[in-house]
């Protein structure tokens, strides 16, 4: 293992007592709990980690959390488990974490992708739009190397053995962020007895606050680490706050509607990880009052070679020496155009490094930071900018030139040797969540960023978040935010009290002074001046942008990529922002923002479904009699949401073989369905009946009570979408049935009628679907399996006439009884309360044996209903189906008006020749047509297309008349009776048939 | 205009790529057109490309409230199929099909058109049953359209799970192999290019205030950078249709809704094809840069914010997660919206309007993309003879009142 | 993800409820007597407009009651809730706002006007 040689101490970051060892790219180094794998690898001395997106560079650390572009890896090599595109810069190493660079090919240091490199300057932004545009297929050629080019880690290749939860809350004030503002804002708020909660991307609360040398300041005459501690203690001990760690919120969603992201075991090493836990918990939060106290981003500078391993941002430097105790460097120098920026160079001379230089574009930075950089011995450069840096893996020098009053160069370089460039362009506010939130944003130019400007939803923002730097400001600014906001949610808080914290001069200096793309040495055809770290997007990519006329920021965000990587660029945009803004000769203000999208950080696809995977995608619906048709070994198939029992194969005998038998014995002895799964609605009312007679095609008003009677309804556009039969119990009563999977519908569409067209009418409506199992008995000797069931009702069929229900009892259970066939048969359907279901079932099995009873499927009831050319709506309907086209004229009434009914009228859907509802016949009687296939007229196919003049929507071979049957929708069909047609097929000639009626048992003379 | 090819752009390699000009000219607004598209998607781009090119109407004007190619165009999932169940689609579809694969050349703008195929998936037997049905229907209107069974959907795509035990699992589907992805920015900075090379304005930043409607005629419309006098008002404003039908009055069959997407973060090439599945509601395909595209179903209200509610992003994540649960670790990377003109029965308008000389092709719901170039084509056909040739017909605004619809909503169709 | 304020069960939810579509589209009382033209307006043409717009809502894991909603579809700003039959509460002194911080153009939010 390597020493980390670059660890200088052990602060509040890092645990110093428990070591850590990791692999990186195979190598084994070590780190402490608490280490992010880019402040382990800087202690390590590693800077180089990845290469970038599209010309394969060396890519190393620039920041130090979410904001970091380029410095992804790949974690673990498990297919099932491995992670793409981690950033290092959030990554807490554990003992046993396996990380290796991505896109790079064979290794980190020797990749060939980097050829795109050396050919550059023939790939510049949109170059794929210019070219490979040859004859079909010619892009294809391309794509194959392109696609394996771009892309950046690889995806698992095995299922996610790990789990995920979502959970809702309803909270007072969402605190967002536990930097100073943050911690003060959620402190007082909770104090107030609100409920607060408290979300930190970070594993620690502090923020700001660990980045700073932890004897710069006190605050209430403590320490910042005794600070922080008195801060947390305080907030754990106030029962209505929850403070969630290692918790981003990505989205900012309507009315204050906010996700966040819970971590919760990706930095415990995998042996201690729990399978009762998720991976990762997403917390859906509905709040009165958000306090956004989400920081500030800073930026990098626009040069020419500012793209190496070594540069990083000025900000993050402080982080890894103050938070991990980690120097990123022996030399170092520094590079901006603000005040804030030197004191890094403070800090890295007060830790023991080398700080060759400090260089600033500005004529006069503050007096100060000069003064105070004298007095340490460090030389400063004035109206300088960088001109170029050296060094393959890791930066080794570099060089500065002057600035003339233009901005221009002057003079000659001087090359300055350092390992470390700290560079700083300033803060920018993270507004990305205000944005989300619709806030409207207006540009500072003393910060020369984008800040808050006017709310939109019930949010305030506080702290570098609303631009505001200095800490003493940071902390007053976080408890007015939060009071108000406990304030607005309806909460007293007492009068907010800052700490007093000592000051450091150089608080909430910045001096800053615009530096957007900084003058090159080198002609522009080898300038390479970075924005976009991860893209590859340089200041020339956008002034061609320009050039080109993609002058819209959203033009040339799309035609750069600028900002459009994983870090959705974070540190890059507003770079861009001004790049084009000088190239446009415009203020930045009126080159305007691109979107913010959500997330604001990516999150997990596991994450976002939650626990909706699975057996939790969606629900399965069973009958009470489904355990019996599993152990019958029955196959099911889906309808809506049920399971239903298809065929009951017996051992060794084949699917089709079982339909065959199910359907013979229910045709010559009897057989039973479970039907439990039929829609059921209980209607009451006075005004029951006149409903009725609304929502059905048919007349309602004269059904007597004990009679039944199968309706049609149709949308108010005349085409038919459920059917069912309806038993009136009493004159107020009504029992109706829908199919399957209409059910929901039906009920909410009649509700609906009742509710917003009708609400005169006094009916009541009630989904009792699973209040009734239902088992359906068919057969010529199904009357006898009813009599040896039934204690006192008559099946007789003469004693009990089709089409009408009886009221009776199965050994004293109470059951309905309706005496309606789906199959032409002779057919009891027996209704008993749900529970009774298993036990009714078993009863009919019992009873019915002696008569040679035969559970069928809903497959043979397919079979069986096409026999007698009954519909069956969604199958043999879809949607374009009147009831004329379905040769259902008997069953549209004229003598009043039913929804749909002025429809049928209009002159398309009164055609004569729409498509009619028939049965077809092939010639030879073994070929079973298969379901779907299309109609048409004549024997051959032509080209290039063939009109087709129906298709085929049911087709089976009929054991009762030993043939195949088929229906369909045939264009006039009924005119064409006994005509030939034929049936298209994928391979092979068109198969030959007649149309018949679709009642193939009056067509073959089998009607009862 | 500068020729695009890889000899020109090795060329302008040389000199640091100074040499480029504007891909369309930047242009004032004139008094008066011969015709005005309002809307600078793919499809209003495309209209007033082949207005110039095929009708000689070079005097036209591109009027586009934002930046072009700025709503559904540059939002959606850039899916291309022709596999549509009824004629009337499957003419249109495949005609913008023809007109995709060589389009690049034709534009001089590589529109990145990758044939990759397209599969639809039936979960259950009723849409096998129904994909079937369509799937004959493609082939005998000569749309390249073949049957797979599961074994055979996972041979073409290799990562989907066919597991028997998935809530809806895969039991078989439609390919279409000329089906694929394509470059939304590019199809729609494409066509503005090669139209601005022809004569046509595209004018930016220019929101249509109003039609100037005489009797029954329309004679120009007024905008907020000034008036236009003009015989021909296209509107191609998808999502904002009936915003501007109503300048004239008009009532339409259409309502607007948030439709949402997502992608993934760009990970090295997993998934080769594009996948859809109507019954989970969702599809995906990965892009060139290597994220996965998505797809959810639209959100059920009105909504001209073009944002919609997170869950429908959830439960489209749960679908993708049931087809491919390799995917569970991979990140959303970013989420957004559009707006779209959905008609009743889910087939687009083409059509003359009450008002002479003012036309509208919208109403293309979730699925107007992959019909770009035909849409443009045949509206600029209608526009420039002021009478629907046979594709269009069949999407006049009367068959709402005939009930002559092109229904393909229901489980015969899927929506994207 | 709004509220919607049932006026049976209070705010809930946007998640909760199923949507109806524009309301106060009476279904007409003789249909025979209508023309194709006017009974294609009734079943088909809906207004859509981007602004102010009432519509319905039916609480579907609520109350199961249908009710109507005032809403600005350009902002999707929720103004008033009120039950089927009733009239659309006035919304006067309501100024139509769209969200601060979208770009002024191209934001599909730009029908209406910013409120200074």
């Amino acid at each position: 293992m390597s020493m980390q040689t670059f660890r200088r101490k052990y602060p509040t970051g890092v645990n110093g007592a428990s070591p850590v060892t990791f692999r990186f790219n195979g190598r084994q180094y070590g780190g402490f709990a608490g280490d992010t794998l880019a402040s382990a690898l800087l202690a390590n001395g590693v800077h180089m980690i990845a290469r970038s997106f599209k010309y394969h560079r060396p890519r190393g650390i620039l920041g130090s959390g979410s904001d970091d572009p380029a410095a992804l890896v790949q974690v673990g090599a498990d297919p099932a488990r491995t992670v793409p595109n981690a950033r290092a810069t959030e990554l807490e190493i554990y003992d046993g974490l396996e990380a290796f660079s991505q896109n790079c090919w064979p290794s980190l240091a020797i990749d060939v992708g980097s050829v795109n490199d050396a050919f550059g300057r023939f790939l510049p932004a949109g170059f794929y739009y210019k070219t490979f545009m040859g004859p079909p297929g010619n892009w294809m050629m391309f794509e194959g190397l392109i696609r394996r080019a771009a892309g950046l880690g690889k995806s698992p290749t095995a299922p996610d053995p790990d789990h995920y939860e979502h959970v809702n809350r309803h909270c007072d004030v969402l605190v967002i962020g536990a930097g100073p503002a943050g911690l003060t804002a959620a402190r007082i708020a909770a104090a107030s007895g609100a409920r607060v909660i408290l979300a930190e991307e970070t594993p620690e609360l502090g923020g700001r606050l660990l980045s700073i040398e932890p004897s710069s300041r006190t605050m209430d005459g403590q320490s910042i680490a005794e600070w922080l501690q008195d801060t947390e203690a305080d907030l754990t001990r106030s029962p209505e706050i929850t403070v969630l760690k290692r918790t981003c919120a990505f989205g900012y969603y309507g009315e204050n509607w906010v996700a966040l992201v819970e971590s919760l075991q990706d930095h415990v090493p995998e042996h201690a990880r729990r399978a009762d836990l998720p991976r990762h918990r997403v917390w859906r939060v509905r709040t009165a009052q958000v306090v956004l106290a989400t920081g500030a981003i800073e930026r990098p500078l626009v040069f020419h070679g500012n793209d190496r391993p070594g540069i990083m941002l000025a900000g993050a430097v402080r982080t890894y020496l103050h938070r991990y105790g980690v120097l990123a460097g022996r030399t170092a120098v520094v590079f901006t155009n603000n005040d804030e920026a030197w004191t890094t160079a403070f800090d890295l001379h007060a830790a023991g490094a080398e700080v060759a230089a400090i260089v600033d574009t500005r004529d006069e930075p503050g007096p100060n930071v000069t003064a105070k950089a004298k007095s340490l011995g460090i030389e400063a450069f004035t109206s300088a900018t960088i001109v170029e840096t050296k060094g393959r893996r890791r930066l080794s020098h570099m060089s500065v030139m002057s600035l003339d009053e233009n901005k221009q160069l002057t003079g000659g370089p001087r090359w300055l040797y350092a390992d470390l460039l700290a560079v700083s362009g300033g803060w920018s506010p993270n507004v990305a969540l205000f944005s989300q939130s619709r806030g409207r944003l207006q540009f500072d130019d003393t910060l020369q960023a984008f800040r808050p400007e006017r709310s939109w939803q019930a949010e305030r923002s506080a702290g570098a978040a609303d631009g505001v730097f200095d800490f003493a400001a940071c902390f007053a600014s976080g408890l007015q935010a939060g009071a108000e906001a406990a304030q607005a949610a309806g909460f007293a808080t007492d009068t907010p009290q800052a700490p007093a914290c000592s000051v450091d001069p150089i608080d909430g200096e910045s001096g800053i002074e615009p530096a957007w793309d900084l003058p090159s040495a080198k002609p522009p055809a080898r300038t390479r001046a970075f924005v976009d770290l991860q893209n590859d997007v340089t200041s020339k990519d956008l002034q061609l942008a320009v050039r080109e006329g993609y002058v819209s920021v959203e033009h040339a965000k799309r035609y750069t990529t600028l900002g459009m990587g994983t870090d959705q660029g974070k540190t890059s945009s507003l770079n861009g922002f001004g790049v084009l803004a000088g190239a446009l000769g415009k203020p930045i203000a009126d080159v305007g923002v691109t979107t913010f999208r959500p997330p604001f950080k990516p999150v997990p696809f596991g994450a976002v479904a939650g626990q909706h995977v699975g057996d939790h995608f969606h629900p399965r619906r069973t009958t009470p009699m489904h355990t019996w048709h599993e152990d019958q070994g029955a196959t099911f198939e889906v309808v809506g949401d049920w399971l239903r029992a298809r065929a009951y194969p017996r051992a060794g005998e084949s699917f089709e073989d079982a339909v065959q038998r199910e359907c013979i014995a229910a045709r010559t002895q009897t057989a039973a369905l479970d039907a439990s799964t039929l829609g059921k609605i209980d209607i009451r009312g006075r005004d029951a009946r006149t409903f009725l007679n609304r929502v059905y095609t048919n007349a309602w008003m004269k059904l007597a009570p004990g009679r039944c009677r199968y309706g049609l309804m149709l949308n108010e556009d005349g085409m038919v979408f459920d059917d069912g039969v309806t038993a009136c119990i009493s004159d107020d009563h009504f029992h109706l049935t829908t199919t399957t999977g209409g059910a929901a519908g039906v009920l909410s569409w009649m509700e609906d009628y009742l509710q917003t067209e009708w609400p005169d009418l006094d009916v009541f409506m009630t989904s009792v679907t699973e209040q009734w199992a239902v088992a359906s008995i068919c057969g010529p000797e199904s009357w006898r399996v009813v009599g040896a069931l039934l204690d006192d009702i008559d099946p007789n069929p003469d004693a009990f006439p089709f089409m009408s229900h009886r009221t009776g009892h199965i050994a004293g259970v109470p059951v309905r009884v309706f005496r309606i066939s789906f199959t032409g048969e002779l057919s009891y359907e027996i209704n008993v309360p749900a529970r009774y279901g298993l036990w009714l079932w078993q009863q009919i099995m019992d009873k019915g044996e002696p008569h040679g009873i035969t559970p069928y499927g809903t497959e043979g009831m397919h079979l069986l209903r096409a026999e007698t050319g009954f519909i069956i709506v969604g199958q043999d309907t879809d949607g374009t189906v009147t009831p004329y086209d379905l040769g259902m004229d008997w069953i549209v009434k004229s003598s009043a008006d039913f929804i749909g009914r002025r429809s049928l009228t209009r002159s398309d859907t009164s055609r004569a020749d729409r498509r009619h509802f028939v049965g077809v016949l092939t010639d030879d009687p073994a070929i079973v047509i298969a379901e779907g296939s299309q109609v048409i007229a004549t024997a051959e196919e032509q080209d290039p297309r063939t009109p087709m003049i129906g298709h085929i929507t049911s087709s089976y071979f009929s054991p009762t008349f030993e043939r195949s049957i088929a229906l369909g929708l045939i264009d006039a069909g009924r005119n064409r009776v006994g005509e030939r047609v034929y049936i298209a097929q994928r391979d092979g000639e068109p198969i030959p048939a007649r149309v018949t009626q679709p009642n193939f048992m009056q067509h073959f003379g089998r009607a009862t | 205009m500068s020729h695009y090819s890889l000899l020109q752009l090795a060329r302008h390699s040389l000199n640091g790529h100074v040499g480029w000009t504007p891909a369309w000219r930047s242009s004032g607004l004139k008094e008066r057109y011969d015709a005005v598209v309002i809307g600078g998607g793919g499809h209003g781009c495309a209209t007033a490309y082949y207005l110039a090119k095929e009708h000689g109407l070079t005097n036209t004007a591109v009027i586009e409230k934002g930046w072009i190619g700025g709503g559904n165009a540059g939002r959606n999932t850039t899916i291309i199929r022709s596999n549509y169940l009824y004629d009337a689609s499957a003419a249109i579809y495949d005609h913008a099909m023809q007109l995709w694969k060589t389009l690049g050349r034709e534009l001089n703008f590589n529109v990145m058109m990758s044939h990759r195929g397209v599969i639809n998936l039936a979960h259950d037997d009723n849409e096998m049953r129904q994909l079937k049905r369509r799937v004959e229907a493609n082939r005998l209107n000569g749309v390249d359209a073949e049957w797979l069974d599961a074994r055979q959907v996972q041979e073409y795509c290799p990562i989907i799970s066919i597991s028997p035990d998935a809530r809806y699992p895969v039991l078989g589907g439609t390919l279409q192999r000329s089906g694929g992805v394509n470059r939304h920015d590019a199809v729609v900075w494409g066509y503005a290019r090669a139209a601005s090379a022809l004569g046509v304005d595209i004018i930016e930043n220019c929101e249509v205030t109003g039609l100037e409607v005489q009797g029954r005629d329309i004679v120009g419309l007024r905008t907020t950078r000034g008036d236009i006098t003009c015989p021909k008002v296209a509107s191609v404003a998808a999502g904002h249709t009936s915003v501007i039908a109503k300048m004239a009055d008009i009532r339409l069959p259409i309502e607007s809704h948030p439709l949402q997407a997502l992608v993934s973060e760009p990970v090295k090439p997993i998934h080769n094809c594009v996948v859809m599945s109507n019954a989970v509601h969702a599809y995906c395909s990965q892009s060139d840069k290597g994220e996965l595209v998505i797809g959810a179903g639209i959100d059920p209200h009105i909504s001209y914010t073009q944002r919609g509610a997170f869950p429908i992003i959830e439960e489209t994540l749960a679908a993708i997660l049931e087809l491919f649960p390799i995917f569970s670790r991979l990140k959303l990377m970013r989420h957004w919206g559009g707006i779209v003109d959905v008609c009743p029965d889910a087939s687009p308008i083409i059509s003359k309007t009450p008002v002479r000389g003012f036309y509208i092709n919208a109403g293309w719901g979730t699925g107007g993309w992959k019909a770009t170039p035909g849409s443009g084509q045949v509206f600029a056909d209608l526009v420039a003879n002021d009478e629907p040739n046979k594709i269009a017909a069949p999407f006049s605004l009367d068959r709402f009142t005939s009930g002559r619809l092109v229904a393909e909503h229901g489980a015969a169709a899927v929506a994207h | 993800m709004f509220l919607i304020p049932c006026p049976f069960c209070g705010p809930r939810d946007q998640s909760e409820f199923s949507y109806g579509g524009e309301a106060h589209i009476a279904r007409p009382t003789e249909p025979e007597a209508l023309s194709d033209e006017d009974w294609a307006n009734f079943v088909f043409m809906r207004s859509n407009p981007k602004g102010v717009f009432a519509e319905r809502w039916h609480h579907t894991a609520g109350c199961g009651k249908w009710f109507n909603v005032l809403r600005n579809t350009a902002t999707d700003e929720v103004l008033a809730s009120y039950k089927t039959g009733e009239p659309p509460p006035a919304v006067a002194g309501f100024q139509l706002a769209t969200p601060s911080g979208e770009p002024p153009i191209g934001s599909g939010n730009d029908g209406t006007k910013v409120v200074p």
